[in-house]
């Protein structure tokens, strides 16, 4: 898949002198859902908005669609929806009118038809006349996603769509932003879920103090994450894995005292009933068993510790 | 050129003008009337003529401007500070337009509503003075530029602005005194000589000396100067949001 979205080496240093993204090379490829997922303060809204156009870059490139940001703005910025985190509305104006305004400021005529379709879409019709202030929270952050839409953007960016929904709303989102992927629109969304990630995307961003630190396939990903560890101490210590033992994963702990098994919790099986018998058949004995999980925060520790 | 975005800014600023369509109006029609009676009726009746035109009329260009210029800062400043206040701005910065044509579509409805409104004064004009207009086309031209250009300029303040008190310093403390001071209600050349020397650095001196020319075919200062003075004025506020648009000034992190 050709990249819809180039960015190399871009960075932002705030006027307070903040660098909130150090320097961010990163691919999105058209059609995909790409999630970045990174805790509160990563960079993330600095990365979208200096790609949008909202904050002014320090340094690097960004093209979309080939258009470079800055030099042809304009024909980068049409193909580009972008939904903010924080839900900025005008309070006092009627749902279809601020959608229709978001149309005609990205340059489109007036099409009335796509504004209806994107509203039903998003279960929005029967607020059409509504003021923004008669709506939900849930309901406002729709509102925000239909102006997105209104003009038929290439490339979707949603910042934290997800932030105080409900559950339900939740999936209805996650199934409007695959209907949009259907209809062949590039998504990236931020958030800090992982669940959610795994839930649409089809690719995974970790982003963390102004860096990009990986970017991997889902199932890569949940690969890593869903590693979990056993470990089974011993009565006796032992020098070396016995040769019965040699087709698991299987590392020796500290002193010999224990023996430490990685598996994938989301295989078809995980072998630990046989691995607890094939142990005891090597004559070994068993003191304890503990299991643990690598967490997000794992990963993150992990990868920074060997990024320095 | 996005068009569509400068006719969707329009459309959508004056959907707002028109939904608070009567505060919109009656204020400055209300207060207008007002000066007709203070000044027009109490004090003018002392004062017998200025120039030759009874004191009633010849305040009617001063306080068509008086109200023409408040308005256009006003409601360019308050036009463009409310989304960078309620934060939906991002919409604007993120849009395929130029600073051309976010300002051209703020700046036209804003200018607009004030043509609105001083043409609305000089209708209720005609109910209290016997008036009459020697160059309306000149008049309308005046009334135009003037909306335009403080148009512009309240713009700029709205952008500068960082929090109401200020919105509405510059149109107090700035504007409201240089009209007074502008010979919206006297001829300069009333005053003493140097008070007169002093005057010349006001621009709004250049815009009613001209306005008022339209109406009567006399002037304080001479024609030219209120077209130059006009339109040095719109060349600088243009200049000015340019260079904000360029460098993001206030508005762009
Ligand atoms: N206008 C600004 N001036 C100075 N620093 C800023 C500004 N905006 C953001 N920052 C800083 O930049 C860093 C990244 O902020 P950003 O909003 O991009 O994080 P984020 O990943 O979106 O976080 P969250 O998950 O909380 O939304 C933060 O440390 C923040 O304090
Ligand atoms: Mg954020």
């Amino acid at each position: 898949m050709p990249a819809i979205v180039e960015i190399r080496d871009l960075q932002k240093t705030y006027d307070s002198g903040f660098t909130a993204l150090k320097s961010i090379d990163l691919d999105i490829r058209e059609g995909e859902i790409l999630a970045l997922l990174g805790p509160n303060g990563a960079g993330k809204t600095t990365l979208i908005s200096a790609i949008c156009g909202i904050v002014r870059q320090t340094a690097g490139h960004v093209t979309v669609g080939g258009h470079d940001t800055i030099a042809q703005y304009r024909g980068a910025r049409r193909l580009i929806g972008l939904v903010p985190q924080e839900i900025n509305l005008e309070p006092f104006e009627k749902v279809m009118n601020t959608v229709r305004f978001s149309r005609g400021l990205f340059g489109r005529p007036r099409d009335d038809a796509h504004i209806e379709k994107v509203l039903r879409q998003l279960s929005l019709w029967d607020k059409r006349d509504a003021k923004v202030i008669e709506l939900s929270g849930g309901m406002k952050r729709r509102v925000l996603i239909a102006k997105a839409l209104s003009h038929e953007p290439r490339v979707l960016f949603l910042d934290e769509p997800t932030a105080g929904v409900d559950v339900e709303l939740r999936r209805d989102m996650w199934e409007t932003v695959r209907k949009l992927q259907a209809d062949g629109v590039t998504i990236i969304l931020t958030t800090h879920y992982i669940e959610e990630a795994e839930a649409i995307a089809d690719r995974i961003g970790i982003i963390a103090q102004g860096e990009i630190l990986l970017v991997e396939k889902k199932a890569e990903l949940m690969r890593r994450l869903g590693a979990k560890q056993m470990v089974i101490e011993l009565q006796h210590p032992t020098e070396r894995i016995p040769e019965q033992l040699a087709g698991y994963d299987l590392t020796l702990g500290k002193d010999g005292g224990s023996l430490v098994y990685t598996y994938d919790t989301q295989g078809e099986r995980t072998g630990i009933t046989k691995l607890l018998s094939d142990i005891s058949a090597a004559g070994l004995q068993l003191r304890d068993v503990q299991t643990r999980q690598s967490s997000l925060e794992d990963i993150f520790t992990d990868i920074v510790r060997k990024d320095s | 050129m996005n068009l569509e975005a400068v006719r969707a800014i329009y459309v959508f600023e004056m959907a707002r003008t028109f939904r608070t369509l009567l505060q919109s109006i009656v204020s400055p029609v209300l207060s207008t009337s007002l000066y007709f009676v203070v000044f027009g009726a109490a004090i003018g009746s002392r004062i017998d003529e200025v120039e030759g035109i009874s004191y009633g009329a010849f305040i009617v260009p001063g306080l068509i401007m008086l109200s023409v210029l408040v308005q256009s800062v006003s409601n360019a400043s308050f036009g463009i500070y409310f989304p960078k206040f309620i934060g939906t701005i991002y919409e604007l910065l993120s849009a395929p337009a130029s600073f051309l044509e976010i300002t051209a579509g703020y700046v036209l409805a804003a200018a607009t509503k004030s043509l609105m409104i001083g043409l609305i004064i000089l209708g209720t004009a005609f109910f209290f003075v016997d008036l009459q207009i020697a160059h309306p086309v000149w008049m309308i031209t005046f009334l135009v530029l003037t909306c335009l250009s403080f148009s512009l300029f309240g713009f700029i303040i709205g952008i500068w602005a960082q929090n109401f008190e200020q919105l509405q310093l510059v149109p107090l403390l700035v504007v409201t005194p240089l009209v007074f001071l502008g010979g919206s209600f006297y001829s300069i050349t009333m005053l003493p000589p140097v008070w007169q020397t002093v005057t010349l650095f006001n621009p709004v001196v250049y815009l009613v000396s001209g306005f008022r020319w339209s109406f009567f075919g006399m002037s304080d200062v001479a024609l030219g100067w209120s077209l130059a003075a006009i339109v040095l004025f719109t060349a600088l506020c243009i200049g000015v949001i340019w260079w904000i648009f360029r460098t993001g000034y206030r508005i762009r992190g």
